[in-house]
């Protein structure tokens, strides 16, 4: 089954003008979402996850801009379009949910004055049928009581309750696609796994395709069609979960997954990958990683890998599913 | 919410007996009252007699209870200048400030919010800059300064605007004046108010401007954004909603201070009010009018932030929990 | 340039984000010269001044109401003109801004001293002390300080009837000023002190057997004093502005011995008389050290909150 890709970026690049000179904070980014598919995308904090998120959605701010490549939505640039232009598709083709439900929400505005106008900004409908909506999206993000819960103040919500009801925000005028920011970070455990449930289930009924950004592994590995690990303001690693999870190929991946399966007698203990992410300000030339890696050669101080298919030794000898792409010099199908 | 109401009124009971033990300290013990009402040449029985019919031999608390009783009743005895009632003077005095006071807030509040709201929505454009520069300017020159600048201005050089006093007025209902009725009136109070306002104003826009820049950096208007909202809808109604609800608390607050700054433009202008004759009475040590006057702000302070605190209670709870985060 | 290898303290300064902010905003480096500039000219204005405004044996009524040199009437030894007593205006600037300097400058360190003690004492006390340092603030703080000067000055005047004006004037204005500024910095320095007084050094302090006040002193107060710089540079503009306005009052320095607030104010009687010089390079030069300073004030208050910007 072949479909055209709801989201396309293209080696996209945003940079951060600042007193100290301009920062990469995305550097050649490319991957596609399918229909109805959840991308999960993973690594550390400032590896530029949210950004990406943040360039789909066109909400970039000063200093930061997009610096090159493309975001295709349905196959149509969306990233050079007029502010004006952008706007229409904000809300109605791509939404956006945000980490924190306690500050996503205008305090001073009831949730239904909040839904009403976001239904009325992308439809016609009138006062009556838009509140009518609202209630009706309450209901199906499981809020109780709806039609009384709609003239309550976000602060009367729980944060649960709360992140329920940013949802039905972002589901309001029927998105292709939604960019959902650490969406459970910070909320309670308990909740979480709620969330995360009616999010993959409001999708999967709707087709809506997600780009679920997070650090949390096993999210990623409950919720996600595919994962992409992101290091330093690149894609090290892409591919469906499950293999990227169970096989992962990059060395920052494994590190990632808790353990490095090892020949050594050590084997299957939990690894501390050594160091941290480098500061946007002096990325190592040459593969980003290089000073952290176990297994660094000559070339990976000079030359950048790009994300490919894997050749060559896979040391774990399993096999690995079509789409899998690493960006690493081990798997380049032997030295050159 | 009810124990919070009490205690806030008691709160304020409480500073207000502060403020009239000084002026009370004042009144009794920096101005004796017997030296002003006396002549040199008045024989010393009578002296000890007009001390003993005052009550100044008294116990100092009693001699306070009695102040506190008449203070109620409005009595502050008599100026020691005029040789009238400190009250008299003051009443016949509060229309031509108060009608100053709220013109200049008024003008300060309306002026304000638009450059504030303009210098946080267009921060890069050249008016912009040029507002953030007349606000530092206008924080920057006292106030007295200004008005000078704006007599020689308007009142010297050009001769549009009158410089001193308060035009033609209005007597509405024996009690009070009025300079909104004539056209001297109003073109007297021009210049005062903008002297007196312009500090407020250039507080205010600074105030609008970072509290809604404040407010533009919070996810809440980046989920608006992200939800494709009009702009108009995220600066008019999201944003400016949010912005205004601290910004007229303080304008609320400002509002003392008001009529405390009016001493100063009182006297640049000859403005016929309190504060004109609050000045004169510290040049000329008249201190009955200055624990007078005293009272009066400490009450009009008092009550205003109180009435702001109160306001501020029934929104906060709301507030309270969703800004928490 | 400095150093080489070890950064010393003017390699660490020119590499600091607050000396690259100085830097790059040109118009902090003007303000920051208008004010060297004019601090040079208060503190040398005896040599500076070509004349002595506070010596009557060289002063002529006969010089009254000279216009600037570069206007017909002028006169080439007064380049600002002169005032209604024939004194000259550019010397009577120097003097008047080295008072309002003096003034402005002990009554700001006078509100320092004041609100450092009072809120190191309400923060490393607590209780009691506390709440009474802090009521008497709140009170104090709900009337504004022109309002706080002005009651004070008249007070002091009554009780000191006897003495004249003269030799009263400045330590009034300096008290009136330090006792209406002072609350800002209790409140900031008490903040800081009750965090301060829970942290180890201080515990430390305590079991070797150093005193309260030993240890507030050495220990506590070199830690909160920061802030207190930004303070000192805001409140200073605000308080030449706050001497000048009670001289323009007439309840600040008399006509003998005048600042620049007094000297606006006898301009101010020469305005419709087509006299602009006396009031214009007065106001002028207090506008301009006002602004200045408070330029500097506002971008040290940027500068060393980077969360602000």
């Amino acid at each position: 089954m072949t479909q055209a890709p709801v989201i396309s970026v293209r080696n996209l690049v945003v940079e951060f003008a600042t007193r100290r000179g301009i920062l990469r904070a995305i550097d050649g980014v490319s991957f596609d979402i399918m229909p109805g598919e959840v991308l999960g995308v993973v690594g550390e904090s400032g590896a530029g996850k949210s950004v990406t998120g943040s360039a789909i959605i066109g909400l970039i701010e000063p200093p930061g801009r997009i610096a090159g490549g493309e975001i295709l939505l349905h196959g149509k640039r969306i990233d050079n379009l007029p502010a004006e232009e952008m706007r229409r598709i904000r809300g109605r083709k791509i939404a956006m949910i945000f980490q924190d439900p306690l500050t996503s929400l205008n305090p001073l505005y009831r949730v239904g004055e909040q839904l009403i106008e976001t239904i009325q900004t992308h439809t016609d409908l009138s006062a009556s049928a838009a509140r009518a909506r609202a209630i009706d999206l309450l209901a199906e993000v499981g809020i109780p009581a709806p039609e009384r819960r709609i003239d309550g103040y976000p602060h009367e919500f729980s944060g649960g309750m709360r992140q329920r009801v940013v949802i039905a925000l972002a589901l309001s005028a029927e998105p292709d696609f939604i960019v959902a920011d650490e969406p459970t970070t910070a909320l309670d455990v308990s909740v979480q796994a709620q969330i995360i449930q009616l999010i993959k289930k409001l999708c999967r009924e709707r087709g809506t395709a997600v780009m679920l950004v997070t650090h949390d592994m096993g999210v990623i590995a409950e919720t996600a069609d595919r994962v992409a690990v992101m290091y330093a303001g690149r894609v090290a690693e892409i591919g469906p979960v499950r293999d990227v999870v169970k096989h992962p190929l990059h060395p920052y991946a494994k590190g990632l997954m808790g353990a490095i399966p090892t020949l050594e007698a050590e084997a299957e203990r939990l690894v501390q990958i050594p160091g941290s992410m480098p500061r946007l300000t002096n990325i190592p030339k040459g593969c980003a990683f290089n000073p952290r890696c176990e297994r660094v050669m000559d070339r990976c101080r000079i030359e950048r890998p790009e994300p490919s298919d894997p050749k060559g030794d896979l040391s774990s000898g399993a096999a690995i599913m079509p789409g899998h792409r690493v960006a690493c010099h081990l798997y380049d199908g032997g030295a050159k | 919410m009810l124990a919070f109401v009490i205690r806030r009124v008691l709160q304020s009971v409480a500073v207000m007996l502060a403020v009239a033990m000084i002026a009370f300290v004042m009144f009794r013990f920096v101005g004796d009252p017997i030296n002003q009402m006396v002549g040199v040449d008045t024989p010393q029985e009578e002296v000890a007699r007009l001390r003993a019919s005052l009550g100044l031999n008294d116990p100092a608390p009693v001699q306070f209870g009695r102040f506190i009783w008449n203070a109620l009743h409005f009595e502050f005895g008599t100026s020691y200048q005029f040789r009238l009632p400190v009250t008299q003077l003051l009443a016949e005095r509060a229309p031509a400030t108060l009608e100053l006071a709220f013109t200049a807030a008024g003008f300060a509040l309306l002026v304000g919010v638009i450059m504030g709201v303009y210098c946080a929505l267009r921060r890069d454009s050249v008016l912009a800059q040029v507002f953030q520069a007349v606000s530092l300017v206008g924080v920057s020159l006292p106030t007295f300064l200004i008005g000078i600048l704006l007599i020689y201005l308007f009142a010297v050089i050009l001769g549009w605007l009158p410089s001193n006093g308060r035009g033609d007025v209005v007597a509405l209902g024996g009690w009070w004046t009025t300079g909104f009725l004539t056209k001297s009136g109003l073109r007297a109070l021009i210049l005062p108010a903008i002297t007196l306002g312009l500090f407020q104003m250039t507080l205010i826009m600074r105030l609008v401007r970072s509290e809604m820049m404040e407010v533009m950096r919070t996810d809440y208007i980046k989920f608006a954004k992200a939800r494709g909202l009009t702009t108009r809808a995220i600066h008019f109604g999201h944003a400016l909603k949010n912005t205004l609800i601290p910004v007229i608390t303080i304008a609320g607050l400002q509002l003392g201070s008001i009529i405390a700054f009016a001493i100063i433009t009182e006297t640049v202008f000859n403005w016929p009010g309190m504060g004109l004759l609050f000045l004169k009475a510290v040049q000329n040590v008249d201190i009955p009018i200055m624990a007078a006057y005293l009272m009066l702000i400490g009450l009009l302070f008092v009550m205003i932030n109180l009435l702001v605190d109160l306001a501020y209670g029934f929104v906060d709870p709301r507030l309270r929990v969703a800004m928490r985060a | 340039m400095a150093a080489n290898n070890a950064p010393g303290l003017v390699a660490r300064i020119l590499d600091s984000d607050v000396y690259a902010s100085f830097r790059s905003t040109k118009i902090v480096m003007v303000a920051a010269f208008i004010v060297l500039l004019m601090f040079i000219g208060a503190l040398f204005a005896p040599w500076l001044a070509p004349f002595n405004p506070f010596d009557p044996a060289t002063v002529f009524l006969a010089d009254a109401s000279i216009p600037p040199r570069w206007q017909d009437g002028g006169d080439p030894r007064f380049i600002f003109g002169t005032d209604d007593q024939g004194r000259d205006l550019y010397s009577a600037i120097l003097y008047g801004l080295r008072v309002s300097l003096i003034v402005g400058g002990l009554g700001v360190l006078l509100a320092a001293a004041i609100g450092i003690t009072l809120g190191l004492l309400a923060g490393y006390i607590g209780g009691k002390v506390d709440s009474i340092i802090m009521r008497v603030a709140d009170v104090q703080l709900t009337f504004p300080a022109i309002l706080i000067a002005l009651l004070i000055d008249g007070v002091v005047h009554a009780l000191f009837k006897g003495s004249s004006r003269e030799d009263t004037a400045i330590p009034v204005l300096v008290i009136s000023i330090g006792l209406s500024f002072w609350v800002q910095y209790a409140r900031t320095i008490r903040g800081s002190t009750m965090v301060e007084k829970n942290k180890d050094y201080v515990h430390a302090a305590r079991l070797v057997g150093l005193t309260a006040p030993v240890i507030m002193v050495r220990h506590v107060l070199p830690n909160v004093i920061g802030p207190v710089l930004v303070i000192l540079t805001i409140n200073l503009g605000l308080a030449i502005i706050t001497e000048a306005t009670l001289s323009f009052l007439g309840v600040g320095l008399p006509a003998t011995q005048p600042s620049l607030g007094t000297l606006i104010s006898i301009g101010n009687k020469y305005l419709f008389s087509g006299d602009w010089w006396i009031v214009t390079f007065p106001g002028a030069t207090l506008a301009i050290i006002v602004l200045a300073v408070n330029l500097l004030g506002d971008w040290l208050r940027d500068a060393l909150n980077p969360k602000l910007r």
